[in-house]
C-alpha cells in the first residue's frame, strides 16, 4: 500500500528524535491531510506505543483530524480580542454555508487588526468584513 | 531608493506582500526587517527614517513619486507612541532584519552569551536573581529562584524548554520577539543552559504561528556555531491551549497528550523527560541577554515595588493605536487604554477591559487608576498574566463574555481534573439559563458556588482561573445578568460542541 510506505518513510525522517510522536503526526497529517486509523497502527508498531496510546494524543489535540477535511476549511479567530473587533457581527453576515467552511480558532495573535484568519496553507489575514472573507472562502490563499 | 518594510506575520495579514511586491514593480528597493508594533499602521514602510502606513497598494505609485503626504507619520523613532516606551526586551523592533547574523551581531548580539560564558553558572544565576525578572508568562515567578534550583539539583542531563505556546487572546510579544528577534531568544536560552548545565533546549511553538516557527528553525540553522555545544530543537504544537501551562506542555513535548500534571515534582526537579528542567516564557528568556550586558542593577532599576524591569504589554481589541508597548511596570491601565491606546477604534466609551487573556478579569473604567504590577492587579482581584489588554466599547455585552469563558474552558480543558472538565461545562449551561432569565438569582449564586469548586479544586490555571472573567464581569457589570430579554448579542457556538441541552 502506498499510503504505509510514505508513513514508513515519515517515521524513518524521524529516527533520530527524541518522543517523535507528535512532529510524525504533523508531517502525516501535513502529507495527507488527516492520519488514518492504518497510520495509527502504522506508526504504534514503529514507536513502540500502543494503539491506545496514539489516538489518545491524535484525538486530544485539535489539529488533528482522523478523516479527510470536506473542503477547505479557513481558521477563523474567536478569541476575545476579534469578538471585541466585531466578530459576532461578522459571522451573522455568512450564511450557513459559509460558516460550515470556519473553524473556530483561538488567537492567531493578530489581535490589534481582527477579525483575523488563517488558510490551510498558513496564509494569514487581517482586518476582515464580509467581503474580503467571503473572497477568501472563494480563494483561500 | 531604498524601503524598509516589516516581514512580521501581523504586517503580512494587512497586506505587505502585496506592497512590497508593487514597490519592487516600481523600482524600489525593499528590505524587509521586524515590525516596529504599532499594528494600526501597518503596512508600515519606512524610507529614510520616515514612516508612511498604513499603506494599501494604490497607495505605492505615490509613495515613490514622493506625494504620499496623507500617511506620513513622520519620523518613525521619534513617534510618540515609540517615544513613551522602554524598550529592552524590543529594543531592535523595527531596527533589524530578524534572520541577519550581522545586524544582530552589529546591535550586541552574542555579548550577553560571550559575557555569561566567562562566569561560573552560580554567578550567572545571582544576576538573573539579582535583576528581580518574574516569568513573563503569567505566573510571575522569579527566574533567579527557577534556575538556582535546576543548577543545584543533581543530574548530568537537563533541559532548557521555551514556552512559546502563547494562547491567550489579545497577546502577541512572544510571537513579535520570535519572529523579530529569534536570535536574542537563542541567546537567553544558550545562556540559561550555561547556568543550569544544560546541552539541549528545546522551543514550543504554538501552531497558530507557523511564520514564528520558520523563522526560529532559519535561526537555528543559522547561529548553531555560535550557541554550540549548547542546541536547540523548535516543537511545534497542536493547537491546545492548555499546552501553555508548563506541565502540560512538558507531556507535549515528550509526545503525549498534553494533560497537566500534579505539582510536585516541580519541573525544576523533574521536568522534560523527568530531568531537571528550567522552563520559561519567550519574554523571560528573551530579557536576559539586556541583563547580562548591561547588569542587574541596571535591569531592577526599572520598575515598582515587586516588578522589576519591563513587561512588553499588548493592546489589542477594539482600540485605536493597538500594538506593542514595552514599559516598566507601574503604568495605570487608564494610560494605556485611553492616552496611549487613544480610546476605541470604534469611537464609542471603553466599557470593559479584560486583562491577562481568557483567564483574566474584566476591568470597567473605575479601575483604570490599577497600576500594572503583579500585586497591583492581583488586589484588584484580575491578573497581568502575560500582558494582554483588550479593550471593549459599550456595545459589550459581559453575560456573554462570561458564557464564553466558560465554553472556552470546556473546549480546551485538559480533562485531567474534575472542576474543571465539568465545572467548565456545569457553569456554561447554569450561565446559559441566567441570559435566557431563569432563576437568575439562584443560577447567579450556584456560579459563585462552583466558581470556589473551581479556584480551589483546580489542578492548574485552566480551570482555576477561569473564575477571573466570570466572576468579574458578574462583580462589575451586575446590569448585564439581570436583563434577560435584552440579550440579542450573536451567540459564539462552536460547531464540533457536544451538543448540550
Amino acid at each position: 500500500m502506498q499510503d504505509q510506505d510514505n508513513v514508513t518513510r515519515i517515521l524513518d525522517a524521524f529516527r533520530s528524535t527524541d518522543a517523535p510522536l507528535l512532529p510524525v503526526l504533523q508531517a502525516v497529517q501535513a502529507e495527507f491531510g488527516f492520519v488514518s486509523e492504518a497510520a495509527m497502527r502504522e506508526i504504534a508498531n514503529a514507536l513502540n506505543l500502543s494503539r491506545a496510546e496514539v489516538y489518545g494524543v491524535v484525538s486530544f489535540y485539535h489539529d488533528f483530524r482522523m478523516e479527510p477535511p470536506a473542503q477547505p476549511v479557513v481558521k477563523l479567530c474567536h478569541g476575545e480580542a476579534c469578538q471585541a473587533r466585531g466578530l459576532r457581527q461578522l459571522l451573522t453576515q455568512m450564511t450557513r454555508i459559509e460558516q460550515e467552511q470556519l473553524e473556530p480558532v483561538y488567537c492567531l495573535g493578530l489581535c490589534a487588526v481582527g477579525p483575523a484568519a488563517m488558510s490551510p496553507n498558513g496564509g494569514v489575514h487581517a482586518r476582515l468584513d464580509a467581503g474580503s472573507l467571503r473572497q477568501l472562502l472563494e480563494d483561500p490563499r | 531608493m531604498k524601503v524598509r518594510l516589516s516581514d512580521d506575520a501581523l504586517a503580512i495579514a494587512c497586506g505587505a506582500d502585496a506592497i512590497a511586491r508593487a514597490l519592487t514593480a516600481g523600482g524600489a528597493e525593499v528590505e524587509r526587517v521586524s515590525s516596529w508594533g504599532m499594528h494600526w499602521l501597518e503596512p508600515l514602510a519606512e524610507i529614510d527614517g520616515v514612516g508612511y502606513g498604513p499603506l494599501a497598494v494604490p497607495d505605492v505609485a505615490k509613495l515613490l513619486a514622493g506625494e504620499l503626504d496623507d500617511k506620513c507619520i513622520g519620523v518613525i523613532g521619534s513617534h510618540p507612541f515609540l517615544a513613551r516606551q522602554t524598550r529592552l526586551t524590543f529594543a531592535r523592533a523595527g531596527k533589524t532584519r530578524s534572520l541577519s547574523l550581522e545586524d544582530y551581531t552589529a546591535t550586541a548580539g552574542w555579548e550577553g552569551l560571550s559575557l555569561a560564558r566567562a562566569m561560573s553558572p552560580l554567578e550567572v544565576v545571582e544576576i538573573v536573581a539579582g535583576s528581580g525578572l518574574r516569568g513573563r508568562g503569567g505566573a510571575g515567578f522569579p527566574a533567579g529562584i527557577k534556575w538556582r534550583t535546576v543548577l543545584e539539583a543533581p543530574g548530568d542531563q537537563k533541559y532548557i524548554v521555551c514556552n512559546a505556546d502563547e494562547g491567550d487572546s489579545g497577546t502577541f510579544a512572544d510571537r513579535m520577539a520570535m519572529e523579530g528577534d529569534p536570535f536574542q531568544l537563542l541567546e537567553g536560552m544558550a545562556i540559561a543552559g550555561h547556568a543550569a548545565g544544560a546541552s539541549k533546549g528545546y522551543v514550543y511553538v504554538r501552531s497558530e504561528y507557523p511564520h514564528a516557527i520558520a523563522k526560529l528553525e532559519q535561526a537555528v540553522r543559522l547561529c548553531r556555531d555560535i550557541l554550540a555545544p549548547f542546541s536547540v530543537e523548535v516543537r511545534a504544537g497542536a493547537g491546545s491551549y492548555v499546552c501553555g501551562e508548563e506541565t502540560a506542555l512538558l507531556n507535549s513535548l515528550e509526545g503525549k497528550r498534553g494533560e497537566v500534571r500534579a505539582k510536585p515534582p516541580l519541573p525544576a526537579h523533574a521536568g522534560l523527560f523527568g530531568k531537571p528542567t528550567i522552563i520559561n516564557n519567550v519574554l523571560t528568556l528573551a530579557a536576559v541577554p539586556w541583563i547580562l550586558r548591561h547588569g542587574a542593577d541596571a535591569y531592577r532599576d526599572f520598575g515598582m515595588g515587586r516588578s522589576r524591569g519591563t513587561m512588553p504589554i499588548q493592546l489589542a481589541g477594539n482600540i485605536r493605536h493597538g500594538g506593542l508597548f514595552e514599559t516598566s511596570f507601574g503604568v495605570t491601565l487608564g494610560d494605556l487604554v485611553n492616552e496611549i491606546g487613544g480610546g476605541t477604534e470604534t469611537g464609542r466609551p471603553v466599557r470593559a477591559v479584560q486583562v491577562g487573556g481568557p483567564l483574566g478579569a474584566y476591568f470597567p473604567p473605575a479601575l483604570f487608576d490599577t497600576p500594572f504590577d503583579y500585586e497591583a492587579f492581583a488586589a484588584a482581584g484580575g491578573l497581568i498574566g502575560h500582558g494582554g489588554v483588550v479593550v471593549f466599547d459599550d456595545t459589550v455585552d459581559l453575560a456573554e463574555q462570561a458564557r464564553f469563558a466558560l465554553e472556552f474552558c470546556a473546549i480546551e480543558s485538559c480533562g485531567k481534573c474534575t472542576p474543571c472538565r465539568i465545572g467548565s461545562v456545569r457553569g456554561r449551561e447554569t450561565m446559559e439559563k441566567i441570559i435566557a432569565g431563569e432563576q437568575t438569582e439562584a443560577n447567579l449564586e450556584l456560579i459563585e458556588d462552583l466558581c470556589e469548586t473551581m479556584t480551589f479544586g483546580s489542578l492548574c490555571a485552566m480551570g482555576g482561573f477561569t473564575p477571573y472573567p466570570v466572576l468579574s464581569a458578574i462583580r462589575h457589570f451586575p446590569e448585564d445578568f439581570r436583563r434577560a430579554k435584552a440579550h440579542n448579542t450573536p451567540n459564539l457556538e462552536a460547531p464540533d460542541d457536544v451538543p448540550a441541552r
